[in-house]
């Protein structure tokens, strides 16, 4: 499931950009150490099969819905961590251009939960050792089906707590917690069958296939198990640290969200650093609408009424109203206005 | 959607980037900054912002008249996008019945107004982003990010993605049309058969690779793929950008909208 | 000019899987001629193509343009000689757009800006395509791809062009103007085809390969009439030749 860029905070969505960007970066600069130059093409022309791929329904058994292919593990699989990371990241980038599925800023996140794990964390922690040099197509299907589902369950845990963290949403984690994992588990499972699927199909078709992929895949590419977690731990270090400084830069999001995980109600709210100096600046010049740090005097209902988080701004609510559907309708007038002198070009 | 409505719409939208007008002839890289600009600025209203963001509405629509872009084209993509933002955002109104306010006499929860803020954000951040797409041509966008700092091998991919795409498509929708017409009824669509598909697809796709590889090869491929600068940034680039950073900015931070409605 | 001979002596070619594709190739094409391989489906036209640019190599014998003979090494000489048109468009042009992909071989070459430029234009506007430029490849008709493939490789200056099917997905007005188009072009030229009629239309020569070998090696108007040398090699008379009744 995609996240979306109208439940994501700036925050959020500039640490998860961050984090993809870095890893991103890592397995450009690894590939391009020692890559066979066959391997441009193919992870291009890769990308454009998952792509159409995707387009492809398939019916759920007993369910009568239908899914698809997600693409991260079988790229893994077939290319390796670092391409695989890349073709998922520009297959990713395409839908978001020319679907919006998700949008620009919540790429970022998408690319993380559908790219990072399953290339990252699953393959060689979890496919990788257990397959082995296995070609036996019941080993295959099971480990596949642990893999994907792994993949999965982790991408969907992303989502939540991206949304959680973004604060724009009101589900309480557990609830939400409950609604994604279920339905990622469905989809794991189909991700896997067919993930299985394909790889013993081209194994039995064509089997000197992958290996020849195998063999352009740079050796130095391959990933050891303690850079892997060498890297999480660094990058983990790096979010948190991201996340804390927008934290006490935009309380917005993170105060609500740790409310809601922890349940304890709002935290003191923190009057020192930069979040400070931000006030102090607010306080001047109530620019900062949302805010609204310079009580109006003249509106009665705001002492009723205001609640008890900041971000409500009732006290404008019907100029600020009668504001809104004016500046709506001079931009529709705009709009067609410009249409219409266009018309007449044309 | 079924392969057919997304094979033709992304054909769709791929045509309309080619257009020429004022819009499509701005520099692609003042086009993404300024797109990347404008989300940055809606997401960063908060969780109960809604007076605010009207005027933003004014980009997507200028964009959209100024580079003819069909309106009900971008509404019908943004309407197919939408269920996960309305399906998590719809549990506000069911969790938050907190009264926020009254206006003229109907009393309006906080979770109806974090709703629609929700809502607002998303058609703003999605037209924003489909309109990127049509008024630049995705080599365009490339550039841009080549330019702006991407590393090479990502944008190679991008652009082989793209080229390839098309055609990758009408393969899978030769294959889809020849299940369809030889599975009468729902028979053919399971597992198995979808399997096959894949895999058949799959097979087709490496053999492709191949042999454009023998193709770059003969052209004197080795290891890079180079390419020409194509755009400079004009007087228009800048202007356009100046000005959106101003609106945004002008919008952002100065309660315009409330003014307006408080003069009215 | 005798840098632009061709030659393939004694060329025998196995692939890893163990079939022997070519069993001994010998000929000879000599500057400006235009030759036609013709010869049914898995004779060897295509593998014979691929060892024209050193994407295959010989397992014996020896292929020369001139005094260069065909090694690893001499490998990207070979490229700049030879510039081969393939079968499918879409493969060829891999590229995002018409400039780019006729920019991509003299940018591999290493040439600059502006020498790059005029290339474009030239190669473009021999196959008269200049205002498909912009356009990426995906939105020309099967025409205009086949055009701009061959620009593509006129864009690198070869010496020597080869053809694999070059008319195989033309409707007939685009498969006459191509055929027009090639009788314009001085270069050597090597296109394999089933089409008998674009090659007795365009090559005054003409080599019929049939189990690795070539079976025969002629005049194009004499091979082609030969109803019965045609049809024991699974080919059959062009319709030019054919009558009406």
């Amino acid at each position: 499931m995609h996240m979306a860029d109208a439940l994501l905070s700036p925050a959020v969505g500039t640490t998860l950009w961050v984090g993809t960007v870095a890893v991103g970066g890592y397995a450009s600069k690894k590939l391009k150490e020692r890559i066979d130059d066959r391997m441009i093409p193919l992870m291009g022309v890769l990308g454009a099969f998952i792509f159409a791929a995707q387009m492809i329904n398939i019916t759920i058994p007993g369910t009568g819905s239908s899914g698809h292919l997600g693409g991260g593990m079988i790229l893994a699989i077939i290319l390796g961590p670092h391409a695989a990371f890349l073709v998922m990241a520009s297959v990713l980038t395409v839908q978001a251009l020319f679907f919006a599925d998700g949008g620009l800023l919540a790429l970022g996140c998408n690319i993380w939960n559908l790219g990072f794990y399953p290339c990252f964390l699953v393959y060689p922690l979890i496919y990788k050792p257990l397959i082995g040099d296995s070609h036996n197509s019941g080993r295959i299907i099971a480990v596949s089906l642990l893999s994907a589902i792994a993949a999965l369950q982790l991408g969907a845990f992303s989502v939540v707590m991206e949304t959680l963290l973004s604060g724009k949403s009101e589900l309480p984690f557990g609830a939400f917690v409950l609604l994604m994992q279920p339905i990622h588990l469905a989809i794991g499972v189909i991700e896997g069958f067919v993930t299985a699927g394909v790889i013993n199909y081209v194994l039995s078709a064509r089997p000197e296939l992958l290996e020849s992929i195998a063999a352009s895949r740079s050796h130095g590419a391959e990933i050891s198990l303690r850079k892997v977690m060498i890297t999480f731990v660094v990058l983990a270090v790096i979010t948190g640290g991201a996340l804390s400084w927008f934290a006490s830069t935009h309380p917005d999001g993170l105060e609500w969200s740790i409310e809601k995980v922890t349940g304890k109600g709002e935290l003191q709210e923190a009057e020192h650093g930069i979040a400070r100096v931000l006030k102090g600046i607010q306080k001047k010049t109530a620019f900062l609408p949302g805010y609204n740090f310079k009580p109006e005097g003249n509106d009665p209902k705001k002492a009723e009424t205001a609640p008890a988080r900041p971000g409500i701004e009732v006290g404008t609510s019907v100029s600020g109203i009668v504001g809104a559907v004016i500046v709506l309708g001079m931009i529709v007038l705009i709009g067609v206005g410009i249409r219409s002198f266009r018309g007449r070009d044309a | 959607m079924t392969f057919d409505t997304l094979y033709f719409d992304i054909g769709r939208m791929d045509r309309l980037s080619y257009r020429e007008t004022f819009v499509h002839r701005l520099d692609p890289r003042a086009k993404v900054i300024a797109t990347i600009l404008f989300l940055f600025t809606v997401i960063s209203f908060p969780k109960y912002e809604i007076v605010a963001l009207a005027p933003f509405f004014l980009y997507p629509v200028l964009l959209l008249t100024v580079g003819e872009i069909p309106v009900r084209f971008i509404i019908k993509k943004m309407i197919v996008v939408s269920p996960f933002a309305v399906f998590i955002g719809i549990f506000n109104p069911i969790l938050d019945t907190r009264t926020a306010a009254v206006i003229f006499g109907v009393s309006l929860s906080a979770g109806w107004i974090s709703f629609l803020s929700i809502l607002l954000k998303f058609a703003l951040t999605i037209s924003a982003a489909l309109l990127l797409i049509a008024t630049t041509s995705f080599p365009g966008v490339c550039h841009a990010l080549r330019r702006l700092g991407f590393p090479a091998l990502f944008v190679s991919q991008l652009l082989f993605l793209y080229r390839y795409l098309f055609v990758l498509m009408e393969e899978a929708m030769r294959i889809v049309r020849a299940r369809e017409m030889r599975s009468f009824g729902s028979r053919g669509t399971g597992m198995k058969v979808f399997v096959r598909l894949i895999g058949i697809l799959f097979l087709r796709t490496m053999d492709r690779a191949e042999r454009i590889y023998y193709a770059m090869l003969s052209r004197g491929f080795h290891g890079d793929i180079p390419s020409l600068k194509r755009s400079r940034i004009a007087f228009r680039d800048l202007a356009f950008m100046a000005i959106t950073i101003a609106f945004l900015a002008v919008f952002r931070f100065l309660p315009i909208t409330e003014g307006i409605g408080r003069v009215a | 000019m005798s840098h632009h001979i061709v030659e393939f002596k004694n060329v025998f070619f196995r692939y890893p899987d163990g079939t022997e594709a070519l069993k001994g190739v010998n000929f000879r094409i000599t500057h400006g001629e235009s030759v036609g391989v013709v010869g049914a489906n898995g004779a060897g036209k295509s593998t014979l193509l691929q060892h024209m640019n050193g994407y295959l190599m010989p397992t014996s014998g020896t292929v020369t343009i001139g005094d260069l003979t065909l090694t690893g090494k001499t490998k990207r000489e070979f490229r700049k000689k030879v510039g081969i048109v393939f079968q499918n468009p879409d493969d060829q042009l891999f590229m995002p757009t018409v400039f780019d992909d006729v920019a991509f071989g003299p940018l591999n070459l290493g040439m600059d800006e502006a020498s790059v430029r005029e290339r474009v234009r030239k190669a473009l506007g021999m196959v008269n395509s200049l205002d498909l430029q912009d356009k990426p490849p995906h939105h020309l008709s099967s025409g205009q791809k086949s055009a701009v493939a061959i620009a593509s490789v006129m864009a690198m200056e070869p010496d020597i062009l080869a053809m694999d099917e070059p008319a195989a997905n033309l409707d007939p007005r685009s498969r006459r103007s191509l055929i027009s188009l090639l009788k314009t072009f001085k270069h050597s030229k090597i296109i394999a085809s089933h089409d008998l009629d674009l090659i007795l239309d365009v090559c005054e020569r003409c080599i019929v390969i049939g189990g690795g070998a070539v079976v025969a090696d002629g005049p194009s108007a004499e091979i082609l009439s030969n109803k019965a040398f045609l049809e024991e090699n699974n080919l059959e008379l062009p319709l030019s030749f054919q009558g009406r009744s």
